[in-house]
């Protein structure tokens, strides 16, 4: 059974829903807190949602500083599956480790609503049980969303598909301004390897029978069958 | 006598520093001859802060008594930090509303957020994981910039600090009426799951035990907060703002994170928030409930800036704070916790057999108060309760006889447009409505829904206050209030199982305040027993008063109900054409008294109001309840402010993120009122309903046998159709999708200049 580390900064707090996303996926998940420097021989790290030491600075601006970081990034670079969500895919932008930026939503408000993400991208650790073109229906909750990045890095992510999903409205329509305000709808990304995959929507609130939607379970199902090589 | 000795350089006690902490004759006389001496000032600021209204209740509490708080689900009731029903399983519900009213009027942001810290600190404490937030939120109207700059501040603050913590808020309302301009009411209510063995009190034991304090450190801000909630506001109030404490979300999830941890491993006897009136309260309560002494050495407080004076440090209402009772051998485990969590906790004073509230600084005793009587011989007053003669009137008054601002046809689409009744999108779309991954029914539903983790069973939660039927006649709107949130839990297929109630009305000295203040209780009371939902608790908010006058009576109620199985979940809305519309509910009485209708079409508050049939209600919740368990209905919705128009355009226009609306047309044959009351008036126990055209001859035997009348009156018509209602003597048609898009514009175009709006009360 794959081992999946969901790493816990003071201040997270959808780090139990991750936690419970993972197991039902399949998978042996356990917390590793943030001053750890051990991820207990994990086959993938999520980095759950939350306010990262409140995110009184930037959000995922302290949290990056995190022991567990540094270890976090050793794995990844060795090819191990991470995935941000939400405040993790703003600390993993943060750390450097996914280009871009997120901004302040466009309204200045904090958005907390349903959407749907069309899957760009299924040659990742995350995704890879989607079908490309899939519509997810999945929450958004964040005052941090609007990815931003510069001309050339946009053109680049652009350019060798490593949108992996982009903003729709219910209706199937796009959705531009009315969620944070995104660069060309982008509401995930990956890195060049597709190991490393952030995005602010939040599968592991649509990953649970109970509640009446798994449209998010496949990001915990995909790491099931990535073949890509831990080093 | 009683031994203390003043702090260096602090303000002798004379008649103008005793009438500054609020304080009147008859209760300094009791002061005196408690103490057998003057007060230090340490000691006059510590009875000013528990002898409040906020902390004694001296003017409400034989009012509650009145209340029925027993019953087979009730684990914890009125007189903790918050009050405790069962759930199946072992599992059990901690819940409790409060009020940050003043603090909001000035501050509205910081107030907002750390009224939501309050309640969730209170709920924690009991040994409860926060689950939902829900608040109840009331301004003046959205047509002045300050109205404006104080609702969007609130609901910032509002979200602002719940998003943080990680708890959803599933659920609330907001109201808007002129009555709440020079005082907006902002109502948290936090509701949390424990297992029923992890039940912790607030009640200090074991003499030689320590207190420790737990979590930020003590400053200079809120200082005098409970004194300051039992005034009325005016032009001077302004000048409290620094006296608004300020909220650190961040550091409430580590002490919430702490708190559960300390509890779960039996590490504390006993742990309290230090909410109002700060170590003061929380100490000198846990003290009472324990029957013991306690002896606080302030010198060890830790705080934020030098040279904080005892008199500063016990009434501080820095926010984020524990008071935590522990025998000695268990501080280094504590210790080792709250490090974990970045926290301190640091030993502050010890529970003594003596009986004495004794606060030392480096040594010198600064005061000493038989405890159990600081707490106990707050006078209780009785004031005149005596209904306004205007009051009286406008109950029997007509109204006017200038023209409707509309006409039958038109006035659904301007009532759809008031804020008070238009979608609040606006407002909870700011909310994390989500995390925690247990959300069932969002906001935007009749009640909200979550799910129980690790059982079948969900919990429902509303909190509601009809305060106009509550102004005109308040023995009926205290029944309402209760009857709307009980139709609401039970509209979702939950069953009612308890209150909290949070009492907001104006100076009780008032004799028409008084009176509102008593028969908006005894109506509360007399709804609860009929529904079997005893009151566990809440909180009294009064003196809510301005230059402009006092708020509208506002007793809001928050009620839990028990959902049994998931599946048995009905939501609020349509869900297919052809299906059969079922109304529950008798036929009208043609009043329109205290009506939507009359206050925003006819420009009038007043007449007679539908009277509230207790039974009638019991009955309907009861059907409700046996209807989803036989998965009968397809929709559910209370029909309450606006009427059945209203009523039936929410339940064809879909949730706040639907991509279908649909049709309806509904016939009212042989009903004798006009229609105006047939389509907009308010009569109590009414609900709309779909059903599958198969399952309906099953709904309508069930209702039968359980004496609710119900009739087929429609059908569900074609997606983006049009609503019809036909009446004897008329027929009006509206285009769904219009009024769709009047309800959810009807808020954000009014709040599109945040900004200036700002700029302009700066």
């Amino acid at each position: 059974m794959k081992r999946v580390a969901v790493v816990r900064f003071p201040g997270s707090n959808c780090d139990f829903d991750t936690l419970h996303s993972a197991r039902r996926a399949g998978t042996e998940a356990y917390f590793v807190w943030h001053r750890d420097t051990d991820l207990q021989g994990a086959d993938a790290v999520f980095l759950p949602g939350g306010f990262s030491y409140g995110d009184y600075l930037r959000s995922g601006a302290i949290a990056r500083f995190s022991p567990v970081m540094a270890e976090v990034q050793r794995f990844a670079q060795a090819g191990g599956p991470v995935l941000g969500i939400c405040n993790g895919f703003q600390i993993l932008c943060e750390a450097g480790m996914l280009p871009g930026a997120l901004m302040r939503n466009s309204r200045l408000s904090f958005v907390s609503r349903p959407v749907l993400l069309r899957v760009e991208q299924t040659d990742t650790a995350f995704t890879n049980r989607y079908g490309k073109g899939a519509l997810l229906r999945m929450p958004v909750a964040h005052g941090d969303g609007r990815f931003t990045a510069d001309e050339r890095t946009l053109k680049e992510l652009e350019a060798t598909g490593r949108v992996v999903v982009r903003y729709f409205d219910l209706d199937g329509t796009p959705l531009s301004e009315t969620v944070n305000g995104s660069l060309n709808d982008i509401a995930g990304i990956c890195n060049a390897e597709g190991n490393v995959v952030g995005l602010m929507p939040h599968p592991d609130r649509a990953a649970d029978p109970a509640i009446g939607n798994t449209d998010g379970l496949g990001f915990f199902t995909s790491v099931l069958s990535w073949a890509g090589v831990v080093k | 006598m009683t031994q203390a000795h003043p702090f260096p350089g602090e303000r002798p006690v004379t008649p103008e520093v005793v009438k500054e902490h609020n304080l009147n004759d008859l209760e300094y006389q009791r002061i005196e001859a408690m103490l057998e001496r003057k007060p230090t000032l340490t000691e006059l600021g510590i009875f000013s802060a528990l002898w409040s209204e906020h902390c004694s209740y001296k003017h409400s509490k034989p009012v509650l008594k009145t209340f029925p708080t027993q019953g087979p689900q009730v684990l914890q009731g009125p007189g903790e930090n918050a009050g405790v029903l069962r759930l199946p399983d072992g599992w059990a519900v901690a819940f409790k509303i409060e009020s940050h009213n003043h603090p909001s009027a000035v501050e509205p942001y910081q107030g907002a957020a750390t009224g939501v810290g309050g309640i969730l600190r209170d709920v924690f404490t009991m040994g409860a994981r926060p689950v939902a937030v829900l608040n109840s939120l009331r301004f003046g109207p959205l047509d002045s910039a300050r109205n404006r700059y104080l609702f969007a501040g609130v609901v910032k603050g509002v979200g602002d600090y719940g998003n943080c913590v990680g708890v959803p808020t599933l659920g609330g309302e907001v109201d808007f009426a002129p009555g709440y301009s020079g005082n907006p009411l902002v109502n948290a209510m936090c509701v949390g799951l424990l297992r029923a063995e992890d039940l912790t009190l607030a009640a200090a034991h074991g003499v030689g035990n320590i207190l420790l304090a737990m979590g930020a450190s003590t400053g200079r801000d809120g200082i005098h907060g409970a004194s300051f909630a039992s005034e009325d506001l005016s032009e001077k109030s302004e000048a409290r703002r620094p006296q608004v404490q300020v909220g650190d979300p961040f550091t409430e999830k580590l002490l919430l994170e702490a708190t559960l941890e300390l509890i779960e491993q039996r590490l504390v006897v006993a742990i309290q928030d230090m909410g109002a009136a700060g170590l003061t309260s929380s100490s000198a309560e846990m003290a009472a409930r324990g029957g013991v002494g306690v002896e606080l050495e302030t010198d060890k407080v830790p705080t934020r800036e030098p040279g904080m004076t005892p008199y500063e440090i016990m009434l501080s209402e820095s926010q984020e704070r524990m008071l935590i009772v522990a025998e000695p051998h268990r501080i280094p485990e504590i210790q080792a916790v709250c490090r974990k969590w970045e926290l301190d906790a640091t030993p502050v004073g010890r529970v003594t057999d003596d009986g004495m509230y004794r606060i030392r600084h480096h040594g010198v005793t600064v005061a000493e108060i038989p405890g159990q009587r600081l707490i106990e011989d707050v006078p209780i007053y009785t004031p005149v309760a005596k209904e306004s003669d205007e009051a009286a009137r406008r109950r029997i008054a007509e109204p006017p006889g200038r023209p409707p601002r509309a006409d039958l046809q038109s006035a659904l689409a301007l009532l759809l447009d008031q804020p008070s009744i238009a979608s609040k999108r606006w407002v909870f779309e700011q909310y994390d409505s989500t995390v925690q991954g247990a959300t069932l029914i969002p906001p935007g539903g009749d009640a909200g829904v979550l799910r129980v983790a690790n059982t079948g069973f969900g919990l429902a939660v509303t909190v509601d206050c009809n305060s106009r039927l509550v102004s005109l006649d308040p023995y009926e709107g205290g029944k309402a209030t209760v009857a709307e949130a009980a139709r609401n839990i039970a509209c979702t297929g939950a069953l009612p199982l308890g209150i909290t109630d949070c009492l907001n009305f104006g100076n009780p000295d008032r004799p028409e305040v008084f009176f509102q203040f008593t028969e908006a209780c005894r109506g509360i009371g007399d709804a609860c027993r009929a529904f079997n939902t005893p009151v566990t608790g809440g909180n009294v908010s009064l003196y809510n008063e301005s230059p402009t006058g006092a708020i509208d009576p506002t007793p809001t109620v928050g009620m839990v109900g028990l959902l049994e199985q998931l599946d048995h979940k009905v939501g609020s809305h349509f869900q297919a054409p052809g299906d059969r519309i079922v109304l529950l509910g008798g036929a009208s009485s043609g009043r329109l008294g205290g009506s939507a209708y009359w206050t925003y079409v006819r420009d009038f508050v007043g007449g007679e109001q539908p009277t509230v049939n207790l039974e009638a209600e019991a009955a309907l919740q009861q059907f409700l309840v046996a209807a989803a368990r036989r998965r009968l209905l397809r929709s559910a919705h209370d029909c309450a402010t606006g009427g059945l128009a209203v009523a039936l355009a929410e339940a064809a226009m879909g949730g706040p993120y639907a991509t279908q609306t649909f049709g309806a047309k509904v016939i009212l044959p042989g009903e004798t009122a006009s229609d105006e009351a047939l389509l907009y008036g308010e009569d109590h126990a009414r609900v709309v309903t779909s059903v599958h055209p198969e399952l309906e001859e099953a709904l309508l035997q069930l209702a039968a046998s359980m004496g609710v009348p119900a009739r087929t009156a429609g059908t569900v018509g074609v997606p983006g159709g049009e609503i019809v209602i036909v009446t004897p003597g008329g027929r009006y048609v509206w285009a769904i999708d219009r009024l769709r898009e009047i309800y959810h514009q009807a808020i954000p175009r009014r709040m599109s200049h945040v900004d200036e709006d700002r700029a302009a009360v700066a």
